[in-house]
C-alpha cells in the first residue's frame, strides 16, 4: 500500500487510523455508562443529560472545534490544567482523537441505549434474585445481551470519527503527520494544483476503509446475535 | 423457617393489607387474578418495595419498614421461579444453573448440583441453550436455577401458568418433591383450584387484596366462604390412599371412612393419592338413593349452608373427617328442608385426581 500510496497520503491514512481508534476507545466506556443511565435510571437533569449527550449531532461542527478549543485549548480552564501535568491537545494528534469521539459519542451512545433499551429488565430482575449485586447483573447479564450493540455502535463511531473533518480542523488544524487526517488531507489536497490524482486515491481508501468496517461490523454482529439469542 | 408477612401496599387504586405467617411445606397464595398474589411475592423478593409492614424468614428480617430497612433483592437469599422462566439466553443451562453459584455463601449450602440435575432431568440438556429448550423443560431449569443459589425460601410466581395441561403435568412432580424433602419452606402463587389441592400444605386465601381465610389445604377449600371467587373454583380435596385395585378397570380409595371408586390410577397399594372434587359434581340426596349409575355415595352431615346473592347455595358436607362441598340451587336447599346437623347423602358425579 505504500507504493501505491505517497508518504504523505499514506501518513494520512496511517493518522486517521490512528486517531478514530483512540477516539472510540476512549468514548466507549463513557458511552456505555451515558447509554445505561439514559435506558434505566431516572435522575434530575437527565432530560438536560440528554441534551448534552446529542448536542454534537446538531450542532454546527466548527463550533463544536471551536467551544473545544475554549476548553481544551493551552489557555482554556480544562487544557490549562491538563497541561499542567503534562497531556496537551492543542495541535497534537490527541487532540484529533478527541474531537473525533466527542463527534461520533453521540452516535454510539444511541446504538448503545437501543440495545440495551431491548434487554428484558425481567432478566436482570431474575440476576438479582439469585446474588448478584446491581454491578455484577450488568457484567454478567446486561453487559453480553448488549454486545451486538456494542459493536454497531463502536463500528459507526470509528466510521464517524475517520471522516470528522470541521470540529477537528477548528480544534488542532492541518498539520502533515500531526493533526492532517484522511479529510484534512484531501481537502489540502484539493487546494493545491495537480493534487487531484493524491485526493482521488485518498478517497477510494476512504470508501474502501468505510465499506470494510460495516461488513465487518454485520458479520460479527450477527455472530454475537446467534450465541446470544441462545442456540 | 416460618416466612413471616405483613404488609400494606397502594399502587394505582389497589390497596393490599396482608399479614400471614407460612409454616414449612409448600404454602399456596390462592385468590382470583389480581387479587394480589403477586404483589405479596415480589415484596418478599424484594422486586417491590411495601409502603409498610415487615416481611421476615425464619426471624430474619428481609423488610422492616418501621426500622427502615428493605434489603435489596441480591442480598434476601429468596430463590425465585417466574412464570415465564427468565433464564439467561446468553449461557448455556449449567451456566444458567450455576449463576447463583457464584454469590451464594461458602460453603455452599442446600442440595448440590448433580442432585438438583438429577431431581429434575435436567441432565441431558446441560450444554443447551435455553433458546432450544421447551417451554416444560426451561421451567425445570429454572426451578433447578433458583434452587442452586442457595436460599432460604424458593418463591414461585403462577410458575405453570404458561405452560399447556401436559407441561404442568410434568413439572408438578418436582414441586411435590420439593415441598416433600422440605429443605426450604415454597411460597406458591396460584389461582388454580387444582395445583392447590394437589400441592398445598398450606393455603392462605387472598382477594382484593385482603387475606381472607389460612389453613390447610383441606379445610380452606372445603370452606363455602372462599368459594364465592367463582364458581369454577370452589371444591373439596382429599387426602386418600390407593385401597384396591379391582379387574373391572377401576381403582378403589380409601379416605378415611369412605370408599371411593375411580378409573384405574396406577399406582402401588398403600400410594397417597389426593383427590378433587368440585362442587358442581356433588348432588345432595336425603335418602341413599338406589337404581342411581353414580358409584361414589357417601353418608354425609351437613355441616353449613351458605346461601349466595343468586340462585345458588353452597352446601358444606363433613365425610368423616373429610370436608366436602355441593352446589345447589336454593330452591332444593328449601324442597329438601336442609339444615345443619342433618344426616344426608352426597352424589358424586365426577371425582378427579388432583391433576
Amino acid at each position: 500500500m505504500t507504493g501505491w500510496l505517497g508518504p504523505e497520503e499514506w501518513q494520512a491514512v496511517a493518522l486517521s487510523l490512528k486517531v478514530a481508534s483512540w477516539a472510540t476507545l476512549w468514548s466507549l466506556p463513557l458511552a456505555v455508562l451515558a447509554a445505561q443511565a439514559l435506558a434505566r435510571w431516572s435522575f434530575p437533569g437527565k432530560t438536560l443529560l440528554n441534551g448534552i449527550v446529542h448536542l454534537p449531532l446538531i450542532l454546527p461542527p466548527v463550533v463544536t472545534g471551536y467551544l473545544l478549543l475554549l476548553t481544551f485549548g493551552t489557555q482554556g480552564p480544562v487544557g490549562g490544567a491538563l497541561q499542567a501535568i503534562g497531556i496537551s491537545f492543542a495541535f497534537r494528534w490527541t487532540g484529533a482523537a478527541l474531537a473525533a469521539g466527542i463527534m461520533a459519542f453521540p452516535l454510539m451512545v444511541r446504538a448503545i441505549r437501543l440495545s440495551i433499551e431491548a434487554v428484558d429488565p425481567k432478566l436482570e430482575q431474575a440476576a438479582g434474585t439469585l446474588g448478584a449485586s446491581r454491578p455484577w447483573v450488568f457484567a454478567t447479564v446486561t453487559l453480553p445481551l448488549i454486545l451486538p450493540g456494542i459493536l454497531a455502535g463502536s463500528i459507526l463511531a470509528f466510521a464517524k470519527a475517520m471522516g470528522e473533518f470541521g470540529a477537528t480542523i477548528t480544534f488542532v488544524s492541518n498539520i502533515p503527520g500531526q493533526t492532517q487526517t484522511l479529510p484534512s488531507a484531501i481537502y489540502a489536497f484539493l487546494q493545491v494544483p495537480g493534487g487531484e490524482s493524491s485526493a482521488l486515491r485518498l478517497v477510494i481508501v476512504a470508501v474502501v476503509v468505510a465499506m470494510a468496517a460495516l461488513i465487518g461490523s454485520e458479520v460479527l454482529s450477527r455472530r454475537i446475535a446467534a450465541r446470544v439469542g441462545g442456540r | 423457617m416460618t416466612i413471616s408477612v405483613s404488609i400494606q401496599h397502594k399502587a394505582g387504586g389497589f390497596d393490599l393489607d396482608v399479614s400471614f405467617d407460612a409454616p414449612p411445606g409448600l404454602t399456596v397464595l390462592f385468590g382470583p387474578s389480581g387479587a394480589g398474589k403477586s404483589t405479596v411475592v415480589n415484596a418478599v423478593a424484594g422486586l417491590l418495595r411495601p409502603d409498610a409492614g415487615r416481611i421476615s424468614v425464619a426471624g430474619r428480617a428481609l423488610v422492616d419498614r418501621g426500622a427502615g430497612l428493605c434489603l435489596p433483592p441480591h442480598r434476601r437469599r429468596v430463590g425465585y421461579v417466574f412464570q415465564d422462566g427468565r433464564l439467561f439466553p446468553h449461557l448455556t443451562v449449567r451456566q444458567n444453573l450455576t449463576y447463583g453459584r457464584w454469590f451464594a455463601p461458602k460453603p455452599a449450602t442446600g442440595p448440590g448440583f448433580d442432585d438438583v440435575v438429577e431431581m429434575l432431568g435436567i441432565g441431558p440438556l446441560l450444554d443447551r441453550r435455553p433458546g432450544a429448550l421447551s417451554g416444560g423443560e426451561a421451567q425445570r431449569v429454572a426451578i433447578g436455577r433458583a434452587l442452586l443459589s442457595g436460599p432460604d425460601i424458593l418463591l414461585a410466581d403462577e410458575p405453570l401458568a404458561a405452560l399447556d395441561e401436559a407441561r404442568k403435568a410434568e413439572i408438578l412432580p418436582y414441586f411435590e418433591r420439593l415441598r416433600d424433602a422440605a429443605t426450604v419452606p415454597i411460597l406458591y402463587v396460584s389461582h388454580s383450584p387444582a395445583e392447590v389441592a394437589r400441592l398445598a400444605t398450606t393455603v392462605v386465601a387472598i382477594e382484593k387484596g385482603r387475606v381472607t381465610r389460612i389453613g390447610p389445604a383441606a379445610e380452606v377449600l372445603g370452606d363455602p366462604g372462599v368459594t364465592p371467587m367463582g364458581a369454577r373454583a370452589a371444591g373439596a380435596v382429599l387426602s386418600a390412599t390407593i385401597h384396591a385395585q379391582h379387574d373391572d378397570g377401576l381403582t378403589e380409595l380409601d379416605a378415611g371412612e369412605q370408599k371411593i371408586l375411580l378409573p384405574r390410577i396406577d399406582r402401588p397399594l398403600g400410594a397417597a393419592v389426593r383427590v378433587h372434587i368440585e362442587a358442581q359434581d356433588v348432588m345432595i340426596a336425603t335418602e341413599r338413593p338406589r337404581g342411581i349409575s353414580a358409584l361414589n355415595v357417601l353418608p354425609v352431615t351437613v355441616r353449613d349452608i351458605r346461601i349466595g346473592t343468586g340462585p345458588g347455595a353452597i352446601v358444606q358436607l363433613a365425610a368423616g373427617p373429610n370436608l366436602i362441598l355441593s352446589r345447589v340451587t336454593r330452591r332444593s336447599v328449601q324442597t329438601l328442608g336442609l339444615h345443619e346437623g342433618q344426616q344426608v347423602f352426597a352424589v358424586l358425579k365426577a371425582v378427579s385426581v388432583a391433576p
